[in-house]
């Protein structure tokens, strides 16, 4: 037996405590567990639609976990996915809103300028960071904040239609969804965003692991005097790594506002945004743990609504698994203090039964 | 002008307090070298727990049941906060992590246990803390309007506080050892200070008051829980770094926060600030913070051993 458990078995323990945790809370309410629980994977599995609507809510979890996860690799937090998701949904809404053109260039063009949106949104702390030591867990929240307004008021300035929470709707030919796609899984919400969440994926993997980028990016955040001492320059991959994580949640802005949504809801910062953080946890900051992490919680963000129109749980059930899986992650060494003990124990049993013989 | 500072006032105030009660929390903790990123978490819970506490009280002992709410606010504050306090000093958790965990949880399971006690999610109370005009002071020119008319009680308990913590974190030996342990943990440890205790106290400090300040909330201006603080405990945090990590200056960072807020808030009813666009007026404190870190950025009075865990066995 290993004396170190691996990260991803403290993963899996760490959501298999979280679920447990779940239970408790639906016991609690007088709920049945096994009752809750199969309705809430139920929700989220039990037809081709619902699967299709997992995989889209998974979509835009993939890109703000992948980009929590990337700022992470340098050493920096970035709360603020949130704000950098709208600003880059916001971009492209705008494009998608006013803006004639055929519509394969046109998805291309608010694509680039979701990126592009995400991405300013993310330099401004990597600077402040890089320039003058401001920490970006403040100065990402401040970014949060501001970009709710500015979204608030372009909305409500320019983009406004009938509704005055939202902006007017995207017409069928800005959107991400494919009439493919969306027959292929009867009806649902899955889009393009999946595969550009995809090709994500696989380009933070190579960044991360075959380039010289990542492995200065990785340095940093391993050892930034150390870095600095053979040469790497900390406050450029500070910079880079917050601006390549601002525009991957960008992206996910892209994947939400205009292939999951039609429109963008004034006045509520994106909750993916928060979610990106434990998906990037859970799948311990590597590209396919993301993805994985990102499934899991699709289930789960799709299945709750079905569980509680079933039940008499109420739906932030799931919110509240997810938060205490992150709880659990946080004290993987928890985890393997028990790990420990528990071998600990076998060998003084196995010495025993050695002396015995 | 004289006017909008008058109407203006009183809800910059009721605003502030539970900012600078929070920020105070905060304070203490980092003071004691625990990054605290859950003051948001802490707040909700304080909020739920003081909704809960007055709503099944309030039809037994109206005036009373508001103070015990309070005091629900804190305890579940305290509850809260030694979650992080376990994970981020017993166990050397991320604290960063630990906190954002803590938030998570707050937010989702209050609204969890609302909606199973209302079916809505939201928790209205009957009535809140009674305004009232200090008898004497209230009728000094000037500021007697502005400072001692129409204040609640709350906010003098708050005040109370704020002063009480100056002199124990300036003036007593507890103070004393609770600042080394932010600034040299293992020095504070070889001079036979217990580090893991005094963190402990901090963190359950910062919990009690981010508690009490989401309870403030409650009973002040609000009056309904509905799951959300809206980012106080954040704004909270930056009025901290603001501060400097100095009672007074926390003081200060909140109220200007507080009246900047206010003044964005209310500025549609008020014509004279017409000529500003809305959106100048509302990302003013935030953008304003943003500077303000700057500024501070190279004088920085941050504890010096702040987000570190410590370890005795480590050397």
């Amino acid at each position: 037996m290993k004396k170190e458990l691996n990260s991803a078995t403290k993963s899996i323990i760490a959501t298999l405590l979280g679920l447990l945790a779940g239970a408790i809370l639906m016991i609690s309410i007088g709920s049945n567990p096994f009752e809750g629980f199969s309705y809430l994977f139920k929700g989220g599995l039990m037809n081709i639609e619902r699967i299709g609507n997992s995989i889209a809510t998974a979509t835009t979890l993939i890109l703000t976990g992948l980009s929590v996860a990337f700022a992470f690799k340098t050493g920096l937090f970035n709360i603020g996915v949130s704000g950098q998701m709208i600003i880059g949904g916001l971009c492209a809404t705008i494009i998608g809103l006013k803006v004639d053109m055929a519509r394969p260039l046109l998805l291309f063009v608010m694509l680039l300028v979701a990126i592009l949106g995400g991405a300013i949104w993310g330099i401004i702390p990597g600077l402040l960071k890089a320039k003058f030591n401001v920490h970006e867990v403040v100065s990402t929240i401040m970014m949060n904040w501001i970009a709710l307004w500015v979204t608030y008021y372009t909305v409500q300035t320019f983009l406004k239609d009938v509704q005055e929470t939202q902006s007017a709707d995207l017409q069928i030919y800005a959107q991400l969804k494919v009439p493919w796609l969306t027959e292929l899984f009867n009806g649902s919400s899955i889009n393009l965003g999946i595969f550009i969440a995809l090709l994500a994926v696989i380009f933070v993997k190579i960044i991360l692991d075959k380039t010289t980028l990542g492995f200065e990016l990785k340095a940093v955040g391993f050892n930034k005097e150390a870095a600095r001492c053979n040469g790497i320059a900390v406050n450029r991959n500070v910079i880079l790594s917050m601006m390549i994580a601002g525009a991957l949640a960008g992206l996910a802005g892209l994947t939400f506002y205009t292939g999951f949504a039609k429109n963008i809801q004034i006045g509520i910062l994106p909750s993916q945004g928060f979610d990106g953080i434990a998906v990037a946890l859970l799948g311990v900051t590597s590209p396919f743990g993301v993805l994985i992490a990102s499934l899991f919680f699709g289930v789960l963000h799709t299945g709750k609504g079905f569980m509680s129109a079933m039940t008499d749980i109420p739906p932030q059930i799931a919110d509240t698994i997810i938060a205490i899986i992150i709880y659990f992650t946080a004290t993987s060494l928890l985890i393997q203090r028990v790990w420990t003990k528990i071998l600990r124990k076998r060998d003084n049993k196995k010495t025993e039964e050695g002396g015995k013989n | 002008m004289w006017d909008i500072i008058k109407l203006v006032f009183p809800y910059a105030i009721a605003y502030t307090i539970p900012l600078m009660i929070t920020s105070l929390g905060g304070l203490f903790s980092e003071r004691g070298g625990i990054v605290n990123i859950g003051l948001e978490g802490l707040m909700v819970s304080g909020f739920f727990a003081s909704a809960v506490t007055i709503i099944s009280l309030q039809a037994i002992i109206p005036d009373l049941s508001i103070w015990i709410g309070l005091l629900a606010g804190m305890i579940a504050g305290v509850l809260f906060s030694l979650l992080h306090a376990f994970a981020s000093i017993s166990l050397n958790a991320n604290q960063v992590i630990s906190g954002t965990a803590i938030n998570m949880i707050a937010a989702a399971l209050t609204v969890y246990l609302a909606r199973t006690l209302t079916g809505s999610g939201n928790i209205t109370i009957q009535s809140g803390l009674p305004r009232f005009d200090i008898p004497l002071l209230s009728k000094i020119p000037v500021i007697g309007p502005l400072l001692f008319a129409n204040t609640y009680a709350s906010t003098w308990l708050v005040l109370a506080i704020l002063f009480i913590s100056w002199v124990v974190l300036y003036k007593t030996s507890f103070g004393l050892r609770l600042r080394a342990c932010g600034e040299h943990p293992y020095a504070a440890a070889s001079a036979g200070i217990n580090v893991y205790k005094m963190r402990y106290i901090a963190v359950m400090i910062s919990g009690a008051f981010s508690g009490l300040g989401g309870a403030v909330i409650l009973v002040t201006y609000s009056g309904e829980f509905n799951g959300s603080v809206a980012g106080l405990g954040f704004l909270a945090l930056a009025a901290l770094i603001f501060g400097q990590w100095k009672p007074f200056g926390v003081l200060g960072a909140t109220f200007f926060f507080g009246t900047a807020v206010t003044i964005a808030n209310i500025s549609q009813v008020i014509p004279e600030l017409g000529f500003i666009p809305p959106l100048v007026l509302k990302i003013f404190p935030y953008v304003i913070t943003l500077l303000a870190l700057i500024v501070f950025s190279k004088s920085s009075q941050a504890p010096k051993a702040e987000g570190e865990s410590f370890d005795l066995g480590r050397n």
